[in-house]
């Protein structure tokens, strides 16, 4: 079967640091990928990298049949790919709505003519987009669907995070990336959130994930097969039980010698 | 949930309310003439909002705005209305009105520019002052139908302003207000050493005709005479009916979206397909035709062009205005026009410190109500409406 994503030796240096260091990775439709290491390890470079923010100096990334090296970010989400950030960046002062909505941005008709004069039909994609929209945070927390448009601002950390994924999901990507969704939530609103995108992905089936995350029980119960970076380099790669077991990785994270 | 939508949506009393309030008072403003009369008056008006804004009856005028702005936008054209009927023979004021209704379209275009899209424009002046020297130039040189200068005074600001920052608007940062600054500086010295423009002298403009209809002939019906000016206020009042409707759609569109979400945050938004340059370029000439259209229509209220008129300083008190009304709220941006351009205009003894009072104003607003007058609220893409 071939790869929906493939770095082959990518290389992405800041100054003298080395961040990537000839990474190869290949992840196969549908699967649920855990990508694991130590602070540090490359792994959010990676993400950026693959979404377009930095340009890898050298090797390549391939998605979905197309070289995706040098493409800028908007054309690699137009062809399917979406993610969430390490630190939350929505949009404060913008309501829950509209945050999702930029998530959105190539399925809604962004035409100067659509938008200022043809406000019948901007209607019609608007409450089509709402009902969109909030049928997705229902799957996570129905009390914010009655506040969709209220002010990111005044939510917790959980709810933005939540608003995140929400985002990310809304315009139905093909590969999904999610940096450490549950960075500052308490052990049971992580393992909610968790069970909150696998009732999304119950839905659709094709959805690939790539999920960074500490907690490594997270890890076990959702990924079909875990890839271990360490200094942009992977170290071992399988199902999480076989690579919690190596010795390398065992290293890595707990420096035993 | 039906009776929660209905209790969501505010009044729009408080909104009329403070309407009828602000145009008598502006009426009062304007036809008082003693200056320890405006003085006092000034001072009741300041006292007046602060007590309003201390008992947090201002949100609710905010808020009855952002539900009912189709009803209010009809009662606050009355209410100008109204205040053209009141001079209608009185030349300065009708002109100084006009002058403030001009302005405002100009500050809406800085709005889209810089309120949404994040770009600061410090060459506002010289773009409405590119518009008022188109006028100047057509009306004497060729037949062009007025309407249709206008037109051409916004397309040539939006056309020299993409000249000059397209290489700019790429870049992240400031640049693009960097350049604007050295346009501002650069225009009126062109303008002077320009002796096809008139040169320091700057040229006379001739006035407005549509149709037959010429705007600078008195109008007599019957024993009633109205000012020539009436002919502009009424045009000037299309012009923001006019600019106010573009904002506003903007605004409540995906595109308005966009703007936000790029001025917010580059990188995520471009994570999300926006491309980042062809939204900025979009915003920065919908602005500056606003501008350049508000600018062709002053030269030929004003009848007259010259540098003076256009320079940096007249910029900055076009940034300060959207500073001060609240960036990214049209009605404050209107309200701070007012306040901008009538009050020195009434309060001789001010004249020669106005730019000081300018500038301590910003800074009190920057300080104690950092989101201007009234602040934006947040988007509601069909005022009134509910799920
Ligand atoms: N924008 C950047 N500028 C400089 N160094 C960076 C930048 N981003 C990441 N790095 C460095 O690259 C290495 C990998 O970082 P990162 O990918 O964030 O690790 P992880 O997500 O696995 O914790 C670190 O040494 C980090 O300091
Ligand atoms: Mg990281």
């Amino acid at each position: 079967m071939t790869a929906l994503l493939e770095a082959r030796g990518v290389v992405k240096r800041f100054g003298g640091v080395v961040a990537l260091d000839g990474l190869d990775l290949a992840v196969t439709a549908g699967e649920i990928i855990g990508l694991i290491g130590p602070n540090g390890s490359g792994k959010t470079t990676f993400f950026n990298v693959a979404t377009g923010i930095y340009a890898a100096n050298a090797g390549c990334v391939m998605f979905d049949g197309a070289d995706i090296t040098r493409v800028p970010a908007r054309a690699i989400y137009r062809a399917g790919v979406s993610r969430t950030f390490q630190r939350s960046r929505l949009s404060l002062p913008l309501s829950i709505f509209d945050n999702i909505m930029i998530g959105n941005h190539k399925r809604l008709n962004q035409g100067l003519w659509f938008n200022l004069v043809k406000r019948g039909d901007f209607k019609h994609e608007f409450e089509a987009s709402y009902r969109a929209a909030r049928a997705l945070v229902e799957v996570f927390e129905p009390a914010l669907a009655n506040r969709m448009f209220e002010p990111v601002a005044g939510l917790p950390m959980i709810d933005r995070r939540r608003i995140e994924i929400c985002r990310a999901l809304i315009s139905e990507p093909k590969l999904l990336l999610l940096d450490e969704p549950s960075a500052g939530m308490t052990h049971d609103e992580t393992a909610e959130l968790m069970n909150d995108i696998l009732i999304v992905r119950e839905r659709n089936k094709d959805l690939t994930i790539i999920i960074v995350e500490h907690e490594m029980g997270v890890i076990e119960r959702i990924t079909n097969r875990c890839v271990v970076l360490n200094f942009g380099r992977k170290i071992a790669e399988g199902p999480y039980r076989d690579v919690a077991a190596d010795a390398q990785v065992q290293e890595a994270y707990l420096g035993v010698a | 949930m039906a009776g929660n939508a209905k209790t969501s949506q505010a009044a729009v009393l408080p909104g009329i309310i403070a309407l009828a309030i602000a145009a008598v008072y502006l009426i009062a403003l304007l036809a008082v003439e003693k200056q320890s009369l405006i003085i006092s008056l000034l001072a009741v008006g300041i006292i007046v909002v602060i007590a309003a804004a201390g008992f947090g009856l201002l949100d609710g005028v905010s808020r009855a705005f952002s539900d009912h702005e189709d009803a209010l936008g009809g009662f606050a054209i009355l209410a100008l209305l109204a205040v053209g009927v009141f001079f209608h023979e009185d030349h300065f004021v009708l002109l100084l009105v006009t002058t403030v209704l001009l302005y405002s379209v100009a500050t809406l275009g800085l709005n889209i520019q810089f309120g949404y899209a994040g770009v600061l424009n410090f060459a506002g002046a010289s773009f409405f002052g590119i518009g008022a020297y188109t006028s100047a130039v057509l009306n004497a040189h060729t037949a062009l139908p007025h309407l249709i200068v206008l037109l051409i005074g916004g397309l040539l600001a939006a056309l020299i302003g993409s000249l000059l920052l397209l290489p700019v608007l790429r870049t992240r940062g400031h640049y693009a207000a960097v350049v604007t600054i050295a346009f501002a500086l650069l225009f009126k010295t062109f303008l002077e050493v320009n002796d096809v423009l008139g040169g320091p002298q700057g040229m006379q403009v001739k006035g407005m005709t549509i149709m037959g209809w010429s705007f600078n002939d008195n109008i007599e019906i019957g024993k009633v005479s109205l000012s020539f000016y009436i002919n502009y206020f009424a045009i000037s009042v299309l012009l923001l009916i006019g600019a106010f409707i573009v904002v506003r759609r903007l605004e409540r569109s995906w595109i308005g979206l966009n703007l936000d979400a790029l001025r917010l945050d580059e990188t995520a938004a471009s994570c999300f397909g926006l491309d980042v340059v062809r939204w900025k370029i979009t915003a920065f000439l919908i602005g500056n035709f606003l501008i350049g259209v508000a600018g062709a229509m002053f030269g030929m209220v004003g009848s007259f062009v010259a540098p003076n008129n256009y320079t940096f300083a007249d910029s900055l008190i076009l940034v300060s205005i959207l500073l001060l009304g609240g960036i990214g709220n049209p009605w404050g941006l209107i309200v701070a026009t007012f306040i901008v351009v009538v009050v020195p205009e009434k309060l001789q003894t001010i004249q020669e410190y106005r730019f000081l009072l300018y500038a301590l104003l910003v800074i009190g607003v920057l300080l104690f109500r950092p989101e201007g007058l009234l602040p934006r609220p947040v988007r509601r893409y069909f005022p009134g409406w509910q799920p």
